[in-house]
């Protein structure tokens, strides 16, 4: 069949037109407020995608949908762990959804993908990554955080290994990226300025499926150290144990190396692994006693980092919202208000500093059994941390920012 | 000294692992001319098999279920061949990209089948215990899987150069033209080589399960390995896939250990010097 030039031009005409027409939006109270969620759904990041989503869910629907008097309507977006889908998605929720803000993305590479789109739109986003960057050398007044830099949680634990475990010598273990080198950085500088030794920085590739040739070569320490993400810990873990290590060692780990939804997968070999985070699911205070029961109740496992995250994002929204009396329309007066805010929230109070990083408690946990299940508890809090512990800020963002190299690690063995 | 001791049956075990892996894929790759990039899919849907049956049902055993599970996917290599490779046999990169496309939808289905998570397989109790050796530590289950290696790799040798099925499958790897000719039925040949590349896959993944846990993305890890060793060890040659895992084994344990920031230079460097100075790899006899 053949399409003659009229009917063809006539066609296009139209659909050129009618993407060029600018979306009419009404700004009335009675309009949902419309928020979109940046999430993996799919892909190797999908665990924490998901659980994201469910938590997020579950708090609108505990609010019977309506935040300061207005319905709210959630979009879900899934970005498959992909930086460029991130940001197909993020146009998406912006352009055609017309969402008033944005809460995730989930990973790092995600997050640097979209942060300059979403300044330039002017976008609130309430952001769950940790790239250090994204709240220090390269902050935008559109973005917060409220979960924490790579480094933030490894402040405390570095402290407290140093002076309370009496721990000399360490060695850390990492996925060979962003997250990992910063983590490790930060700890590396804490630990050693409390009088300790890094005697050996492992990373291994993102995607390594047999941890044998690493667990082989770390050294004689007091503890190991995992900056890992995701399974890789576990997995790692696993090998450590199976080579007789952890009889020789004790593990301590950064803020996603036991999550939650990781140490449901695992046996009594994780009793007594430190870990530190700015969440549990064991936390002593009214907000999570009423979330994480119920939240075991209808899924049948314990929220942990990235369920939690967007439970946070959603009582900080709140707060914020109710400050605003709800009208987002005015996106400058949403973000003044987020910043502002002191949300009371599951993990403790929170607030922001002036890069839109959360200040807040930071917990040190041990995993133990409760109820026949593998839980972390929490042995001691850190109030207040922020992600620049104690060090001046002005000297620290003058600094380069933490990679693999810096800071240098001095005290590596041969 | 130790150091070398430990990476060198580090290398011993993952090369044995790697031609579990791989030797199903020099198969398909050697008689059907088919870079079967659905192999580390199946790969990972045994492991994933292992991982439940083996949790659910504390009567069964590893090999067993190896056994079972490679069955099995036998069976979904099979079906897959007959209702959709042979519709392609004029169009061979046609056929590449389904195995791909297959791939993608394996390894979805396993997401929404098993979840995001890592799910371990546990290692078979009697194996659990680590052996002590020279003063250290080394798990007892990997030095068996080396052992279990070079058992699937003499019963190959034995299907390929002993029974008849091995004379046609040689005959089709030489001169599939010919094989034709003689009267040799080539389009079942391919059907039950197409089974046994898989079926031994899934049966790997089962056994690969202990080391390396079930999750998503093992599928995605897993192939590049198997890519490197055929076309390092030569296509349709079987020495070359045994060698060729062992020589692989070494040079990314031992590479990873001298020189961690350089993994997977590591890894692909050999490759690509065989492909530049002798492309039908260390024993490869790819015919007409």
């Amino acid at each position: 069949m053949s399409i003659s030039r009229r009917q063809f031009v006539g066609v296009a005409g139209a659909g050129i037109a009618s993407m060029a027409a600018p979306n009419l939006v009404f700004a009335q109270s009675s309009d949902p407020i419309r928020v979109g969620l940046l999430a993996a759904k799919t892909g190797p990041l999908a665990s924490g995608g998901i659980d994201m989503d469910l938590a997020l869910t579950t708090f609108l629907k505990e609010r019977d949908n309506t935040l300061a008097g207005r319905k709210v309507e959630l979009i879900v977006a899934d970005t498959a762990g992909v930086p460029a889908t991130a940001r197909t998605k993020a146009q998406e929720l912006v352009e055609k959804n017309n969402v008033h803000c944005i809460i995730g993305p989930l990973a790092a590479f995600e997050a640097l993908a979209i942060a300059d789109y979403l300044t330039e739109k002017e976008m609130p986003t309430l952001g769950v990554a940790a790239a250090e960057d994204m709240t220090q050398r390269h902050p935008s007044p559109w973005f917060v955080r409220l979960t924490s830099t790579s480094a933030q949680c490894a402040y405390p634990l570095a402290e407290y290994s140093a002076k309370e475990l009496k721990y000399k010598k360490i060695v850390t273990i990492a996925d060979d990226f962003a997250y990992g080198h910063e983590m490790c950085a930060g700890f590396q500088r804490v630990f050693e300025d409390n009088g300790g030794k890094i005697i050996q920085k492992i990373f291994t590739p993102l995607a390594t499926p047999d941890y044998g040739s690493y667990v082989a070569q770390v050294k004689s320490a007091d503890a190991i150290f995992l900056g890992t993400a995701g399974s890789n810990g576990f997995r790692f873990l696993r090998q450590f144990i199976e080579y007789g290590l952890k009889d020789k060692m004790a593990v301590i780990g950064g803020m996603t190396a036991l999550d939650e939804s990781v140490l449901r997968n695992m046996g009594d070999e994780a009793l007594g692994i430190l870990t530190t985070s700015w969440y549990s699911a064991e936390l002593d205070n009214p907000l999570n006693k009423a979330f994480a029961p119920a939240f075991r109740k209808q899924f049948k496992y314990d929220p942990g980092y990235y369920a939690g995250s967007t439970y946070v994002s959603g009582e900080v929204l709140e707060a914020a919202l109710k400050t605003i009396k709800g009208n987002v329309e005015d996106k400058k007066a949403l973000m003044a208000a987020i910043r502002a805010s002191n949300a009371d929230t599951i993990r403790g109070v929170i607030k922001f500093d002036e890069f839109g990083n959360a200040i807040g408690n930071v917990y040190i946990r041990k995993v133990t059994k409760s109820d026949g299940r593998l839980v972390n508890s929490v042995i001691k809090t850190y109030p207040d941390v922020s992600q620049f512990w104690t060090y001046d800020k002005t000297a620290f963002l003058k600094n380069p920012v933490y990679s693999r190299d810096y800071p240098p690690a001095k005290n590596l063995e041969p | 000294m130790q150091f070398w001791i430990i990476q060198g049956l580090n290398s011993l075990s993952l090369g044995g692992l790697l031609f579990l892996l791989s030797s199903g894929f020099s198969l398909i790759f050697g008689l059907m001319r088919l870079a079967n990039l659905t192999h580390g899919a199946f790969f990972m849907l045994g492991t994933y098999l292992a991982a439940t049956a083996l949790r659910s049902f504390d009567s069964l055993n590893i090999w067993t279920t190896a056994i079972g599970a490679g069955f099995v996917v036998a069976a979904l290599g099979g079906l897959f061949e007959r209702l959709v490779l042979t519709r392609l046999k004029a169009n061979p990169l046609g056929q590449v990209l389904v195995t791909l496309g297959m791939s993608f939808i394996i390894s979805d289905a396993c997401l929404m089948i098993w979840g995001g998570d890592s799910i371990p397989v546990p290692t078979p109790q009697n194996l659990q215990a680590p052996t002590r050796l020279f003063g250290f530590v080394f798990p007892t289950y990997r030095l068996v899987l080396v052992g279990l290696a070079v058992l699937v790799a003499a019963a190959l040798y034995f299907l390929i150069e002993r029974t008849r099925l091995g004379a046609m499958i040689r005959a089709g790897v030489d001169d599939r033209q010919m094989a034709r000719a003689v009267g040799i039925p080539v389009s079942r040949l391919f059907t039950i080589v197409f089974c046994l590349g898989t079926g031994i896959a899934g049966a790997a993944g089962v056994l690969g399960g202990p080391i390396l846990s079930a999750y998503p993305g093992l599928d995605a890890d897993m192939l590049p390995l198997a890519l490197i060793v055929v076309i390092l060890g030569g296509i349709g040659s079987l020495l070359g896939a045994f060698v060729g895992s062992f020589v692989i084994g070494f040079i990314y344990t031992f590479g990873t250990a001298l020189f961690p920031e350089l993994a997977y230079i590591i890894l692909f460097l050999p490759m690509i010097f065989v492909i530049a100075f002798r492309p039908q790899g260390l024993f490869g006899r790819v015919g007409a």
